[in-house]
């Protein structure tokens, strides 16, 4: 018996995807395709499915009773920025669904190496990140930016949570527009358009001068190795880290910057940051990156 | 002097040391306090400087003035440098100030040797104590005990400290006493000894007893240099080796001698660091903890020093032809983990997927098996792979044209000049 093909249309949510999985069981459907928020064309036939929590849970425990650790793969390769995600993800549950989940043991599989890699990709970037996202404080509270490829910000909540456990804090993934924002003990992540860090402050400056100051004093000459280097730290992580940021960007003279940033193509006209930020200052993170 | 240049002047005298972990301690958040040490198993970098190096903890000396006069330290008495010292305020207020903004994981604190090392040791104890109990710092911190301290000090030290090193400088007690006659390898064993003991007594106690005290919960790691003496590789392996299993080390780390001094027993000023000879020593010490790998089959009399153009796992491998090839479907994990190209993540999931399938050579790429090594060495169903042509006598060129490509540049011409003399 044939599926029929078909294009489906969802939230972006990872509830939202399990009711795609859902509805092509109830109908007979195959996706060909999958449409987050965005417009779709297409020439085949479009299902819009709205997000239901008691379909999305009823897909999530058909997943976890037949494999906990599938369970845990999809959550977190829906979170990667692999090609034809949901596509990918879908048929790792078909799969799933049709044979049991004695094909995770091999990583060489057609349809769980996909994943597999992606999620490698995933857990290098959140390792990294880990270490390498650079705070400021902000009138006592901390604040930092993030450009990751992956949607780590939800991963890297716990971890900071954990460290910060007595901070207030917000985290910025400019990449995908989440801003992690945590205080006394309770985080939440939320979609925010546009955010500009304010200049850091007197204090702040020391810090990050005394950071490079360290930062260079600590490498031996001779020893010297850019390949090394860059291979554990790609360049495109550099752009948010203090110690690669030009001296410039420290200043307070704001003049030169307001009107870079006026032209600059990079810092839309957009809503102005949350309001836990201290009194606004002219943009400058945008401008300089 | 402000603190900036402090900072420089001490990090700058600190950056010899090679140790920059933040593993083995696994401490969640406390009330009130800042920070925690559990961000992953294998540690967590925060940056990595021109050299390459990770940089984990602010690694500082307390003190550069130093009373002994160590000739390959650029700390030493007769040398004529800048000298600064922390405050324990100072020293405190950096690290939060460093590890709120996530620029480091803790702290790595040693010292110049002031007046002598019981004195040295009751600074140090004093800036951690009050890193710890007043400005409430949960994070790592690794310190250095430093030889000929007494022992009640150095018990004081591993409860503020998640791991204690002791430092055995040189890998030969005549280096030892050529280089550094301030100290003696007596010393430099008592204080390992002692931890080692403390350590698996604060281990048994915690079982017994949730709030037992914790003496260094990370244990203790040790460094020596290389290059500086002419000590043979198979020497310092084998040394290596007893130290992990006498003293339970957790890490030996390797630094190769960067010449700061122009002395008659030391190498010239002009000798480059010898950084091949530390990389082919840190793989020996990845084979001995990891592989399963024992110092004595890596080197011997016959060949006390390793191959520069071929990494230690290849070069066992060439010499123990008879074991090989190895079918991947039947191999036991041992005999993969030997296998060029194989490690141990690769290994374990050879074993766990040949249960389910049969394994073809790209199948093994895909599990990040490095199959230009390894292709030489295994068998997949009985069949080697497509394409593949080699003899007893090509293997180790066609191996060595493999490992050119892997070096940096700088090295690769450090090995052509090898060739040419």
């Amino acid at each position: 018996m044939a599926w029929e093909d078909t294009v489906y249309q969802y939230d972006g949510s990872y509830d939202g995807f399990l009711c795609c999985v859902y509805e092509s069981y109830l109908n007979k459907e195959f996706p060909i395709a999958f449409y987050g928020d965005e417009e779709c064309f297409s020439l085949y036939p479009v299902r819009s499915i709205i997000t239901a929590p008691s379909h999305a849970r009823r897909v999530r425990r058909s997943i976890l009773c037949r494999s906990q650790a599938a369970d845990r793969l999809l959550q977190r390769a829906f979170l990667t920025c692999m090609e034809d995600k949901e596509l990918c993800l879908y048929r790792f549950i078909r799969k799933l669904y049709a044979e049991g989940a004695a094909f995770l043991k091999n990583q060489s599989d057609p349809v769980y190496y996909p994943l597999v890699k992606a999620v490698r990709h995933l857990n290098g970037e959140l390792e990294k990140l880990r270490g390498f996202v650079r705070f400021s404080e902000y009138g006592g509270i901390l604040g930092g930016e993030i450009e990751p490829k992956n949607r780590v910000l939800p991963l890297l909540r716990n971890h900071f949570c954990n460290r910060y456990a007595n901070e207030t804090f917000f985290l910025y993934d400019k990449a995908h527009r989440e801003l992690l924002l945590y205080d006394k003990g309770r985080s939440r992540i939320f979609s925010v358009d546009q955010l500009h860090l304010a200049l850091p402050g007197e204090e702040e400056v020391q810090y990050r001068r005394l950071w490079k100051c360290f930062y260079e004093h600590i490498a031996i000459q001779s020893r010297f190795n850019p390949r090394c280097q860059n291979t554990h730290m790609p360049k495109r992580y550099r752009g948010t880290m203090t110690e690669f940021l030009p001296d410039e960007f420290e200043r307070d003279t704001t003049a030169p910057y307001t009107a870079a940033d006026a032209v600059s193509p990079s810092v839309p006209g957009g809503r102005s940051a949350p309001e836990i930020l201290p009194p606004p200052a002219p943009p400058a993170v945008g401008s300089v990156l | 002097m402000d603190l900036l240049d402090k900072l420089a002047i001490l990090s700058d005298a600190a950056k010899y040391d090679a140790a920059c972990t933040s593993s083995g301690a696994r401490r969640g958040f406390r009330a009130g306090m800042i920070g925690n040490t559990s961000s992953s198993i294998a540690g967590c970098c925060h940056s990595f400087s021109a050299d390459g190096r990770c940089v984990t903890l602010l690694k500082v000396l307390m003190s550069n003035a130093c009373v002994y006069d160590c000739k390959y330290c650029v700390n030493r008495r007769s040398n004529d440098t800048r000298r600064a010292s922390f405050t324990p305020r100072e020293l405190a207020e950096l690290t939060i100030g460093f590890y709120r903004r996530n620029y480091i994981e803790g702290l790595f604190l040693s010292s110049g040797v002031l007046r002598d090392p019981d004195y040295t040791t009751e600074q140090m104890i004093r800036a951690l104590r009050l890193l710890r109990e007043e400005y409430r710092f949960n994070g790592y911190i690794h310190a250095k005990a430093i030889p000929g301290t007494s022992s009640e000090l150095i018990y004081q030290l591993g409860l503020l400290a998640d791991r204690l090193s002791v430092n055995i400088e040189l890998p030969s007690e005549d280096g030892l006493r050529l280089l550094a006659p301030e100290k003696h390898r007596a010393d430099i064993f008592r204080p390992m000894l002692q931890i080692r003991e403390r350590h698996a007594e604060s281990k048994a106690e915690l079982v017994k007893y949730r709030h037992a005290p914790r003496f260094a919960p990370a244990g203790q790691s040790t460094q020596m240099i290389v290059g500086a003496t002419g000590d043979s590789d198979r020497h310092i392996l084998h040394l290596t080796e007893s130290l992990y299993e006498r003293y339970r080390l957790k890490r030996v780390f390797f630094s190769a001698y960067v010449p700061v001094a122009e002395h008659a027993l030391l190498p010239a000023r002009d000798t480059k660091p010898p950084l091949l000879r530390e990389h082919r020593l840190y793989q020996a010490d990845w084979l001995l903890r990891f592989y399963g790998f024992r110092a004595g089959e890596l080197l011997d009399e016959q060949q006390p020093n390793f191959d520069p153009l071929l990494d230690p796992k290849c070069n066992w491998a060439l010499r123990h032809m008879e074991c090989f090839p190895v079918e991947v479907m039947t191999a036991d994990y041992e005999m993969l983990l030997r296998v060029p190209g194989i490690g141990v993540i690769g290994a374990r999931r050879i074993v766990s997927a040949r249960r389910v399938s049969r394994l073809s050579f790209a199948d093994l790429k895909k599990m990040g098996i490095v199959l230009k090594r390894a292709q030489f060495f295994i068998l997949c169903c009985g069949k080697s792979r497509d394409g593949l042509r080699f003899s007893a006598s090509t293997l180790l060129p066609q191996l060595v044209q493999i490992e050119r490509g892997e070096l940096p540049p700088e090295q690769t011409r450090q090995i052509s000049l090898f060739d040419a003399g």
